[in-house]
């Protein structure tokens, strides 16, 4: 233990090129490092985390005995992991490592401050030497991994993660809050650039899902509470009243009748007459439903907010079915996963609120999901594309790009690129022309991003068509009330003048957004969102499909916009990220558990009222009350040893002592040498 | 940086998760403030005990920093709550000894809000540069 050792450290700099080196001085801060106390070695390096560099530890805990390592580098949130091995394979516990984040809390933000970031360096480095002398062997704790996972929405990304997981031998809940899967790509009708029809690429992959032994399918079911952590988390689900039930529910409910068998009797006799989501609210659909004829599970649901209760749909169903129930209510159950993978997809914005192109004022002025259902063959008009207004075949049709994506003016308007609306536009260009002769399609444009595999050539495919393509953001559509036709305002800005050209009818590329629900299943899961909303990956290079939270993976455009194969992709990814604690069986948990001292410890208990994850509880020990902590339960936040009256909990690898010291180091003592 | 101009001595202590993780961000993103503040990591602001700061104060910090999740989004669901509620009862503690209050501030900065953080460090620094020298530190001299 560090109390009865001299501290002996070793301090390496790294010049991470001349990230580091550039920017302030990495000699200075070495040679100072020697003058302090402890420290028996220092020593720099270009890049400390390549082979060599981290040789130069190893190199250095057998030569000179070291008991405590220093890295001046990068940020502990990308190599401590790195370094803790380096260190491990040395031949020293790994915790005995410290590193101060002399580049992206330094270099990085103070590029033009060269005495400024070497004074800083070197204070770093001293609070960085000051806690790894009281740095102690720790070991991590290993846990049991719950060979079981779960997928949060089952779009395309979400029923290939499912799909993956199942495939691998692991048990998988795919829990989708709609009452099918399938997600956005069921309502797009073609995909570009291959233009093969979306239902008839994932209905093969939604049956699949529906059938797979391995996945246990959990639809119109929304995610209530979560607990636990990697390899234990404990997830509550809401099973929402259905209103019918298949055969299996009625096996288990012991209720006589064979099910709901999707022949879809109820909805013809039901009175109640509701917009269809699935078709963008284009078709009526009944307060029992489905949203389309392939839907997965097969079965009806009853809108109970519509639903005028009248029991027409019962008594057509029967007793022999008696699948429906009028009075059936949420069902809450309880799942054990090890780990999760989150797939909750994404909305348009309501394009509507940017009020220049005037979506819902304009009634042919729709948006990209309304373009697919209506030139769908399963769509509203069986695929044949009219304007709202009147039902005429428009011939002349604009399309407007960055609808609110890449647009910085605030509101509704987002600032990044939604990234697959210029290929479902071109798409979309080359729909028209293909299903009406001499149709013209406008593409208006700030720029084609066709940035994967065979999409410039897709882009030039339609250049050639015929599709007319101008460069410029669209200022404002007007209506003409007489023909409601539109003219579309704008400034080509190839030509450097202004155009309107009048169309019958324009589509808008509308930016995307997390869906409503993305931010309180964030928070149930503990993950992060960047700025606008998506989840936040653990690292965007390095770790796309991971979170900070340790078993919470990532897949689709949750994360991000993205397009099919790049959420497919990720969802693999993030299946085999999943998969690998899971068939490890156990994972290592970091060993930062509260200890109670219990000679300090007066036994008041109000350390147990701060712990959030009830890890601490008084017992009854040598005839007075002590603390004592679950290991199991701890996630070493500190929230106790924080608290704590008596100065009686110890905070593993926080030990009051090391803050304490750090802060000294820094304050005390700002010339080194002795203390 | 000006020569003989005084630098203050501020120390933050920073939640892993949010606040430490928005600082490397600030950082990716290049963004410049001043070089006056020495971050000390913990896992959680929960994890900060009120006589770290006084400890900070005692040795002659002249701002004290905490930084953590936004509320509803602690990686270890309330710490921040709790570590809020503790700075402002020791905020009443500084003003007793006659301190300004000002010296401690907590903020709440995200992952995401790299920019955010630049924006805490120039406004911490300006801050504690308007207070001037903390009287403790004076004494210490």
């Amino acid at each position: 233990m560090a109390e009865n050792q001299e501290p002996r450290i070793g301090v390496f700099i790294c010049h991470c090129g001349t990230n580091i080196a550039g920017s302030l001085s990495v000699e200075e801060v070495k040679d100072y490092a020697m003058t302090l106390s402890g420290v028996i070695v220092a020593d720099e390096y270009q890049y400390m985390c390549s082979t060599p560099g981290q040789n130069k530890i190893m190199d250095a805990i057998k030569e000179h005995d070291l008991n405590g390592i220093v890295v001046a580098a990068c940020s502990p949130r990308l190599h401590e992991p790195t370094f803790r091995t380096a260190t491990e394979v040395g031949g020293l516990n790994k915790f005995r490592f410290e590193m101060a984040n002399i580049r992206d809390q330094n270099s990085w933000v103070h590029m033009h401050d060269w005495d400024g970031a070497t004074a800083k360096a070197k204070d770093q480095v001293r609070i960085a030497v000051a806690k790894a002398k009281l740095l102690e062997d720790l070991q991590p704790k290993s846990v049991p991994v719950e060979h079981a996972a779960m997928v949060v929405g089952a779009g395309v990304g979400g029923m290939q993660a499912a799909l993956d997981l199942a495939n691998a031998g692991i048990k998988t809940y795919l829990v989708e809050k709609d009452p099918t899967i399938g997600g956005r790509m069921s309502q797009l009708d073609k995909t570009f650039p291959t233009l093969d029809c979306s239902q008839c690429i994932l209905t093969p992959k939604m049956v699949d899902a529906g059938r797979h032994p391995n996945i246990i399918l959990k639809t119109y079911t929304e995610v209530e509470n979560v607990e636990g952590y990697i390899g234990n988390f404990e997830i509550t689900l809401r099973k929402k009243a259905r209103g019918t039930r298949d055969p299996e529910e009625m096996l288990a409910a012991g209720i006589e009748g064979s099910g709901c068998n999707g022949c879809g009797d109820c909805a013809e006799v039901c009175p109640v007459i509701k917009p269809n989501p699935f078709e963008m609210g284009m078709a009526p659909r009944k307060a029992i439903y489905i949203y389309h004829p392939q839907v997965m599970p097969l079965q009806y649901t009853i809108d109970f907010e519509s639903c005028v209760k009248c029991g027409l749909c019962a008594e057509i169903c029967g007793p022999e079915k008696n699948a429906v129930d009028l009075n059936m209510v949420d069902e809450l159950e309880k799942v054990k996963v090890g780990c999760v993978i989150l797939a909750t997809g994404y909305d348009l914005i309501p394009i509507e609120e940017k009020n220049e192109w005037g979506y819902k004022r304009h009634e042919n002025v729709i948006t990209g999901l309304e373009f697919e259902r209506l030139i769908c063959a399963s769509g509203p008009t069986g695929g044949h594309l009219i304007r709202p207004s009147d039902g005429a075949t428009p011939m002349k049709v604009g399309f407007v790009l960055c609808a609110g994506s890449r647009d910085n003016t605030g509101g509704v308007a987002k600032p990044y690129c939604s990234r697959f609306c210029c290929m479902y536009s071109l798409k979309h260009a080359h729909q028209i022309m293909e299903k009406i002769p001499g149709a013209v399609p406008y593409i208006f444009y700030m720029d084609i991003r066709s940035f994967g595999k065979m999409y410039e050539e897709f882009y030039y495919r339609i250049q050639h068509e015929g599709a007319k393509f101008i460069r410029g953001r669209v200022a404002e559509i007007l209506e003409d009330p007489a023909t409601k036709n539109l003219i579309v305002k704008t400034e080509d800005t190839l030509l450097g003048r202004p155009v309107s050209i009048e169309c019958n009818m324009v589509v808008l590329a509308a930016a995307i957004q997390p869906k409503p629900d993305a931010e309180p299943i964030r928070q149930m899961f503990g993950i992060s969102k960047s700025q606008d909303g998506w989840y936040l990956e653990a690292h965007p290079k390095l770790n796309p499909c991971g979170t900070t939270t340790a078993g919470i993976f990532l897949a689709g455009v949750c994360q991000g916009p993205k397009d099919i194969p790049d959420t497919v992709a990720q969802a693999e990814g993030a299946a085999s990220a999943a998969s690998i604690p899971i068939h490890q069986g156990e994972v290592q948990l970091e060993p930062y558990f509260a200890q109670c001292m219990e000679d300090l410890c007066a036994g008041c208990g109000m350390c147990v009222t701060q712990c959030p994850y009830g890890a601490l509880a008084l017992i009854e020990k040598d005839g007075r009350q002590v603390m004592e902590v679950t290991e199991a339960k701890c996630k070493g936040c500190g929230t106790c040893g924080g608290f704590c009256p008596g100065g009686a909990i110890r905070m593993q690898h926080f030990t009051s002592q090391q803050i304490v010291a750090q802060i000294d180091a820094f304050l005390l003592n700002p010339l080194g040498g002795e203390e | 940086m000006s020569d003989g101009e005084w630098k203050p001595k501020i120390i933050a202590i920073i939640c892993n998760w949010c606040s430490y993780a928005g600082a490397d961000l600030a950082g990716g993103a290049r963004i410049q403030y001043p070089p006056d503040i020495r971050a000390i990591r913990v896992m959680c602001t929960g994890r900060v005990d009120p006589l770290f700061i006084l400890k900070a104060f005692q040795d002659g910090a002249d701002g004290v920093l905490v930084s953590g999740c936004h509320f509803g989004d602690c990686h270890y669901l309330e710490g921040n709550y709790k570590c809020a509620k503790r700075m402002f009862l020791l905020k009443n503690v500084l003003k007793n000894i006659g301190l300004n209050d000002n010296r401690l501030r907590m903020t709440f900065v995200s992952a995401s809000e790299g920019a955010k953080w630049g924006m805490v460090m120039e406004d911490v620094v300006k801050t504690v540069k308007e207070l001037g020298p903390s009287p403790l530190a004076e004494k210490k001299n």
